[in-house]
């Protein structure tokens, strides 16, 4: 065994500190195999030691929360005995490193932390950030990450029904990959991780254990003997056939009474798994890693206890109910063995070859790990950023160039080369499928449909982390508005940068300030989550990205929303108002080049009323569509209704009230509250008179027509007719951006 | 009646079929587990889209030496209506109820997208309530629905009317640019010598309701349905 080092240690990733409590927790030395299990428990992936004490500000209950933050996922009640499990999880680094397995076994871990709650998974959705495409090294990773995604959801037959992906130079070296899953599962067949009862036994199911990933959660490079080849951290590679079976194997488990406690090993794998279910239940665990299914012999304790391989399942049965779970997990081709017991010392005993060969209290490792209160404060930058003078910018003279640039900008345009990608129909539940606001599938057995989108505008989080972590709560919430669908909870991934870093947490701080005001003010609870740091490279940090995945309810699928236009006459109306909010805008960063100044106003009382507004007359039936105002502003916003719809594309005539503002903000500003709908004719009054009830601005500002999208500003006097273009032309700068991009030479 | 599923490991299809069958259309199902050995009884057996044993070293390529396949084979040779979707299209090519092979798409990604095919033979057990030429909206799914056969038995399933169906446009014309996958002659489906076996790789059962926007592969179920001659679709939803 050899000695404990100073380099050792800092290998590990621990401080001098962090060691010397490890010694007082145990009252010794640990040996390799315990320091190893430390750290990764330990490691701020594990432990959220830098994040704690704010992610503890958070709303997380509501009279919906079945299960808020801590285990495997959250869920909240849907009714008819149904509660939905979500939870949403990033993994950048190793796509980065490995697209394809990257971001394959990304998918993977979340779809276990999904099923692991007793949920059949059924809708996966991707949050993706990527340099911009003119970089080859880009599209690489573009593809491999897609790839990757398409490789294991489809196997899974869990359809990927939406997502979103944002390009911007800042992600070339530190793309994000996050993954966002929900499951259906019966209220009350909610499973936990938990090793309850004395005596029990403990059961390891899935695939074998090998030697990649070890120490995917602290270490970034090579190791600590002469044997450090074999111990090099890999990126894991996943199966998704296997899981597959996993899927099947737990949901027959859990369907007879066998189960007292089940968790996947993701991260810090049979470590992680044992001592949290241990330390749930207030026991311990003893584990006989000699029994312990592995892909090659010679593997140590540390190997076998580290080891991240992907497919792995614990359980924990009840007293003589061993063999019916052994049957079922082969019935599947599964690996299994009743690899421990549940002990009452709260203990994590490591047996090998009957030996002990680790020997720690469990809450020591899953609870008692450190907690830092960081320092943090603005950046001295943020001032530069922030202050933009709008006289050194023009106005715009060429709408038409400008719309078109805007549709064609990889964040903006359509994003139908990778959804074609991923499998978005398998299960026949989805009726809304990717290119709306928000996807929806339907509840089999009810009238209900679940609502998901997954939204974050991280630019407006760089110029004001708490005013940018308000408007993805917002803008989150407006997408299932506009799908018909009322919010009813929020899962969430934070990728930021390094957090021993004051003005990275210092982002951290605003913006779980600016989530929690949010989340209050619209009683949408947060029910699990996330934390990515140390998202930089070569010391340049990513914008903060407290991406967010946020579910609604919709009691009645047939009244559904969609946000493309109908029917050629229909009225088109804009409810809410516009302001000259230029700061942040995807038209100052594509037409201007400038990422400065500060994020649109959002005031929270104003975007509710619209919201109710908005659900009221999908409710009542008023309306034909709903499309949120988002990048691009209401050019954008108009030009997407008219060509995003699956079967056919419509034009429209406009006409916006320019007041004083420029021309641009009228155009292409990102205003918030506001949502472009069109109704029959027919509607207009009832329409106008249940905004008046809201307090929420409405103007008839034009009509649905056949193939041109023709658009004026009006001043009292005159109006001036500013982008005019056939709808065909729009379309086809939309439509195939991505794809030329990805494919030129 | 009573419609079998065939459930693979690796097959994720199998609940969407089974959905169609009783809840859409009111039969019987039974899902058929891949080691059963017999599948007497059943008046149809479907055998679903997904990943059979992952669809590693070829898709399809493992399934066949599943139990189940020698049932099936032999239900098949009786004169048993057997549908393979997708995965179940490449199973049946794999066991050599059908001929021909399934390449990779011609772009080499999967695709899931809406395709339009022409019904070229409306005298099946699958087609019977099409006209024939009609054009019905069915979505693909999937990485390898490339099909190839030499020209031999291409002459043959031309000749013999055993392409069922054929991707097309909107409208109804067979041209390249309506194929999604790069298929030898457009070749969406097929059929064997004796009628009784289809496999096509768009998938019927994701679009046999209202509500997901297209009913229109509901006309291949109650094509089996109507040639089984048993119980008539009014009533139930």
């Amino acid at each position: 065994m050899p000695l404990i080092t100073q380099d050792l240690i800092a290998q590990h990733n621990l401080t001098g500190d962090e060691y010397q409590k490890i010694i007082d927790i145990l009252g010794r030395e640990p040996n390799l195999t315990e320091l190893g299990m430390f750290s990764v428990m330990w490691s701020e992936h594990c432990s959220y030691k830098s994040s704690r004490v704010h992610l503890k500000k958070l709303p997380t209950t509501g009279p919906r929360v079945v299960q808020g933050p801590g285990e495997n996922a959250g869920a909240v009640d849907i009714g008819d005995g149904l509660c939905v499990v979500f939870k949403m999880e990033s993994h950048n680094h190793p796509s980065f490193i490995e697209p394809y397995q990257g971001a394959a076994t990304g998918v993977g871990g979340i779809l276990r932390d999904i099923f692991t709650m007793g949920a059949r998974p059924i809708a996966l959705l991707d949050s993706l950030r990527f340099g911009e495409l003119h970089n080859p090294k880009n599209r690489h990773l573009m593809k491999g990450i897609v790839s990757g995604i398409a490789g294991y959801g489809n196997c899974m037959g869990v359809p990927t029904v939406g997502g979103e992906i944002v390009f911007n130079d800042i992600y070339s070296l530190n793309p994000l990959v996050n993954v966002f899953c929900l499951g259906l599962a019966h209220q009350d067949k909610i499973f936990r991780g938990t090793a309850a009862g004395v005596g029990n036994p403990v059961i390891y199911f899935g695939s074998k254990t090998g030697r990649d990933g070890i120490h995917g959660a602290t270490m970034a490079s090579d190791s600590f003997d002469d044997q450090s080849e074999q111990k090099r951290p890999t990126v894991q590679v996943g199966d998704p056939f296997t899981e597959k079976l996993l899927l099947e194997a737990c949901l027959e488990l859990m369907e007879h009474d066998l189960l007292v406690g089940i968790q996947d090993m993701g991260a810090a794998g049979l470590t992680s798994s044992s001592c949290e279910m241990a330390s749930r239940a207030g026991n311990g665990i003893e584990l006989d890693l000699t029994v312990v299914p592995r892909r090659e012999p010679g593997m140590t304790p540390y190997e076998l206890m580290l080891s991240e391989s992907q497919e792995r399942m614990l359980m924990v049965a009840k007293a003589g109910k061993e063999d019916d779970c052994i049957k079922i997990c082969r019935k599947w081709d599964l690996d299994v063995a009743v690899v421990g017991k549940v002990t009452a010392d709260g203990i994590l005993r490591i047996k090998d070859q009957g030996n002990v060969v680790a020997e720690i209290p469990a809450k020591a490792l899953a609870d008692d790990g450190p907690r830092y209160e960081r320092p943090y404060q603005p950046p001295a930058y943020q001032d530069m950023l922030t202050n933009l003078n709008y006289d050194a910018v023009p106005d715009v003279k060429d709408a038409d160039a400008a719309l078109l640039a805007l549709l064609e900008s990889p964040t903006i345009a359509s994003k139908r080369w990778v959804y074609e990608q991923y499998d978005h129909m398998v299960r026949t539940n989805t009726t809304v499928r990717p290119g709306s606001d928000a996807a929806v599938v339907r509840i089999k057995g009810t009238k209900k449909a679940v609502a998901m989108t997954v939204d974050c505008n991280s630019r407006y989080c760089l110029l004001n982390p708490y005013e940018g972590a308000r408007l993805a709560v917002a803008e989150a919430a407006r997408n299932l508005v506009c799908s018909g669908a009322v919010p009813i909870g929020l899962t969430d991934c934070l990728n930021f940068g390094n957090p021993e870093r004051p003005d990275i947490m210092w982002q951290f701080a605003m913006a779980i300030e600016g989530m929690k005001d949010a989340c209050e003010h619209f009683h949408i609870p947060i029910v699990s989550g996330n934390v990515s740091f140390y998202n930089e490279t070569n010391g340049l940090s990513i914008y903060p990205t407290p991406m967010l995945g946020m579910v609604g309810l919709i009691d009645d699928v047939d009244r559904t929303m969609t946000q493309w236009f109908k029917q050629e006459g229909d009225d088109i109306l804009l409810l809410g108002s516009c302001r000259e909010d230029l700061g942040g805008s995807e038209y100052l960063k594509v037409v201007h080049a400038r990422e400065q100044g500060s994020p649109p106003y959002l005031s929270l009382d104003t975007e509710k009323a619209l919201h109710d507004c908005v659900l009221s007359l999908i409710h009542d039936g008023l309306l034909q569509s709903a499309h949120d105002c988002s990048e691009g502003g209401v050019a954008v916003a108009l030009a997407e209704s008219c060509i995003s719809g699956p079967e056919r594309t419509l034009g429209a005539v406009v006409g916006l009230t320019r007041g004083r503002l420029r021309k641009d903000a009228v155009l292409f500003g990102e205003s918030q509250s506001r949502v472009i709908v069109s109704a029959k004719p027919g509607n207009r009054e009832a329409i106008r008179a249940q905004a008046m009830r809201f307090g929420v601005p409405v103007d008839v500002i034009g009509t649905v027509s056949s193939d041109r999208l023709a658009l004026s500003l009006r001043d009292k006097e005159t109006a001036e007719l500013v982008i005019d273009q056939p709808v065909a032309v729009l379309l086809d700068r939309w439509a195939f951006s991505v794809e030329r991009a990805l494919n030129q030479a | 009646m009573n419609i079998g599923v065939v459930v693979f490991p690796g097959s994720n299809c199998d609940h969407d079929c089974r959905y169609v069958f009783r809840e859409v259309l009111g039969q019987d199902v039974t899902m058929v587990w891949h080691k059963e050995t017999s599948v007497a009884g059943l008046d149809a057996v479907i055998l679903p889209g997904g990943f059979s044993y992952g669809d590693y070293l070829r898709t399809g390529a493992i399934a066949r030496f599943s139990p189940v396949m020698q049932a099936v084979k032999q239900f098949a040779a009786g004169g048993g209506v057997v549908l393979g979707i997708c995965n179940g299209f490449q199973i049946l090519l794999e066991a050599g109820l059908l001929p021909g092979a399934m390449l990779r798409n011609k772009s080499l990604h999967f695709i899931c997208r809406e395709t339009y095919v022409k019904v070229e033979n409306a005298a099946t057990p699958f087609t019977n309530v099409c006209r024939s030429g009609q054009v019905l909206k069915i979505p693909v799914a999937h990485a390898e629905g490339n099909y190839y056969t030499d020209p031999v038995t291409l002459a043959g399933l031309q000749a013999n009317a055993q392409i069922i169906f054929r991707y097309c446009t909107a409208d109804g014309k067979v041209t390249p640019e309506a194929c999604p996958n790069g298929s030898l002659d457009n070749i969406a489906g097929i059929r064997n010598a004796e009628g009784n076996v289809l496999g096509m790789m768009p998938h019927p059962e994701r679009c046999a309701e209202a509500m997901l926007g297209n009913e229109d592969g509901r006309m291949i179920f109650q094509s089996m349905i109507a040639s089984l001659g048993q119980k008539t679709l009014t009533g139930v939803r």
